[in-house]
């Protein structure tokens, strides 16, 4: 397959992909964005519709319904794509299985893979990953819910928070604690909405409103051992491996918002009209948009050359998280020139600016704040 | 039965056309170029048509350069069982389009031919009527809803005074409408399927076709830049301004 003349990593499938995705988003998505984003929730239709135009199963593996692709920038082009939108709240919801399906699809047997990964990529159910609780997130050795077995069943107590999708999941991929303390105490159950024992709330947040993110609580919620993927006390390394495709995921979004952020910027320097003339006649304009681009195309080659590595199945786990704090604080840094430079305009509800400015800490704190990527970092590079 | 849908490459619906300098055409250089959005819906109906078991063969034709691989591989996708690539590096006038499609058609034995009603390059809307013509067969152009029953088509047309059902005899030629259907998003796999499968090449020559030479472009001109508005006070002057247009 060529490559383009642009990159060594995206030929034309990746184009033709992109020209699909665009399309999907042009059409399903942009005309109806600011109402979901009131709503603070998506409809579930679009997670079939977007199933249909096979855009929910894209790197997953086929016996689950998925499309296989031989590399990660598939991944990158939908997000990019998705991105187009200017909401993150739309990613992280209806790409909520992006973190909540592959365990099952891993580890889970054919029967769960049946049940709970393949109609979620047909979009016919959601799913959600439910690791953070309200007493910490990255602490994964902590957590406290806990499972008992009992017969065929576990009785599951305890509580989960800022669980993406949670309110509308209906299969939760839920970590539990199974034995003693620590990571080998730790195993992944599905916990099945409609069980009884099992309620949620919803949170309001700064930003990501159109994702429905929730508190989930299990009051001896009975949870059949045939939802348990993998085996008992197993969950830790399942839970650590999500991460690193995770993190590459998160660092796409951030720099995928950037680069819209930028690309609104230079239109609207370039219309808009101050003391006669158009704003990009300013220098200190033009080094603005110098400065955000310079900033994007470092992060672009950032993260292709870690997500070449990550599909040549090594595991830079150190370099991974550096990656996601560089797109993050380079997305802070270069939304923030954009609401300067967009002005008023940049400051009004509905400009794709204002949204993803607001966004721009979920991606600093969500799946690792910066503080504990630079020292998960540091200790793996043995510092 | 046989369909013939004939696939066109132009400047994609979302580029902003530039005029060369010296007016002898539109720039196409460097500029992102996608199938003709009518033919997607050609595309689209056959293969509807093929899903619903009423036609068995979708044969995709396309005119032009090498490039225009690319345009028979999105039709791969979408679902057509063959793709044939008439080769030729020149202009291609509609009725030199309309001579290697009956061609095209009459070799194959094809029962249909499912075109776009027009290409969004040079709007032309004549390449249908023309291979209709010279084959001396129907003809439904402006197809907004179609059927296919045996040895009959019924389409639905969009014509000035509302819609128009005819009942045409096979072979014939139809004419998609923009609003006969709305064309799937292709998925990757079948994106990923379409570039293994082999493209059938001929050329014009082969096909015993001679280029017409029966248009000549003079000149390629921007359309007029908007000129400026002018603010009103009030809603008379609204209408007097209007009425001086003699637009009320």
């Amino acid at each position: 397959m060529p490559v383009s003349a642009a990159s060594p990593f995206y030929n034309q499938e990746h184009e033709d992909f992109r020209a699909q995705v665009r399309r999907f988003v042009e059409r399903e998505i942009v005309p109806h964005i600011e109402r979901w984003e009131a709503a603070e929730e998506l409809p579930r239709e679009l997670h079939r519709k977007a199933a249909d135009a096979g855009l929910l199963q894209i790197g997953f593996p086929e016996r689950a319904g998925g499309v296989e692709v031989p590399d990660l920038f598939y991944m990158i082009v939908l997000t990019e794509e998705l991105a187009r939108a200017g909401s993150g709240g739309l990613i992280a919801s209806l790409m909520s299985h992006g973190i909540a399906t592959p365990p099952i699809c891993h580890t889970g047997s054919a029967e769960q893979i049946a049940r709970f990964a393949a109609p979620v990529l047909a979009g016919e159910k959601i799913g959600a990953l439910a690791i953070t609780e309200p007493s910490g997130g990255s602490d994964v050795a902590a957590l406290k819910t806990r499972a008992v077995r009992d017969g065929e069943h576990y009785l599951v107590n305890g509580s989960k928070t800022f669980i993406t999708s949670g309110m509308r999941a209906d299969y939760i991929t839920c970590a539990v604690r199974t034995g003693g303390e620590g990571m080998g105490g730790i195993s992944l159950l599905v916990i099945e909405a409609g069980t009884p024992g099992f309620s949620r709330s919803p949170l309001q947040k700064m930003g990501w409103w159109a994702s429905d993110t929730a508190s989930l609580y299990f009051q001896d919620c009975r949870v059949p051992v045939a939802n348990r993927i993998g085996a008992e006390n197993m969950g830790f390394m399942a839970i650590m491996m999500n991460f690193n495709q995770e993190r590459i995921m998160l660092a796409t979004q951030a720099w995928a918002f950037a680069k819209v952020c930028y690309e609104d910027s230079l239109i609207y320097a370039r219309e808009r009209q101050t003391f006669g003339k158009p704003l990009i006649r300013n220098q200190v304009i033009r080094h603005k948009l110098a400065d955000m681009k310079m900033r994007l195309d470092a992060v672009k080659a950032h993260l292709d050359i870690l997500a070449w590595r990550v599909s040549h199945k090594q595991m830079p786990v150190a370099e991974v998280c550096l990656l996601k704090n560089h797109a993050c604080t380079a997305l802070e840094w270069i939304a923030n020139e954009a609401m300067q430079i967009l002005g008023g305009a940049g400051y009004l509800r509905g400009s794709r600016v204002e949204r993803i400015y607001r966004e721009t800490k979920v991606l600093t704190i969500g799946g690792g704040s910066l503080e504990i990527m630079k020292d998960l970092a540091g200790k793996q590079m043995g510092y | 039965m046989k369909a013939i849908v004939s696939v066109k490459r132009v400047v994609d619906y979302n580029v902003r056309i530039q005029v060369k300098p010296d007016g002898s055409g539109v720039v196409t250089d460097g500029v992102k170029m996608s199938m003709n959005p009518f033919d997607e819906i050609a595309m689209e109906e056959a293969v509807r048509l093929k899903e619903k078991g009423k036609i068995t063969e979708i044969i995709a034709v396309t005119i032009g350069g090498a490039k225009n691989e690319e345009t028979l591989r999105t039709a791969l996708a979408f679902g057509a069982t063959k793709a044939i690539h008439i080769k030729d590096e020149g202009e291609v006038q509609p009725l030199t389009a309309a001579r290697a499609l009956a061609a095209v058609f009459k070799k194959e034995g094809a029962s249909l031919l499912i075109a776009g009603k027009q290409a969004i390059d040079d709007d032309a809307n004549q390449t249908g009527q023309m291979v209709a013509a010279l084959l001396d067969i129907a003809q439904a152009t402006f197809a907004g809803k179609v059927d296919v029953d045996g040895n009959k088509a019924t389409v639905v047309r969009e014509v000035d005074a509302g819609l128009e059902t005819l009942e045409v005899d096979l072979p014939a030629v139809i004419t998609a409408d923009l609003r006969l259907n709305e064309p799937r998003y292709l998925k990757l796999p079948d994106i990923m399927k379409a570039k293994r499968i082999p493209i059938e090449a001929t050329t014009l020559a082969d096909l015993g076709v001679t280029a017409a030479a029966a248009v000549k472009t003079v000149k390629t001109v921007p359309p007029p830049s908007r000129s400026k508005g002018v603010m009103v006070k009030t809603v008379d002057d609204l209408v007097a301004a209007l009425k001086a247009k003699g637009l009320a």
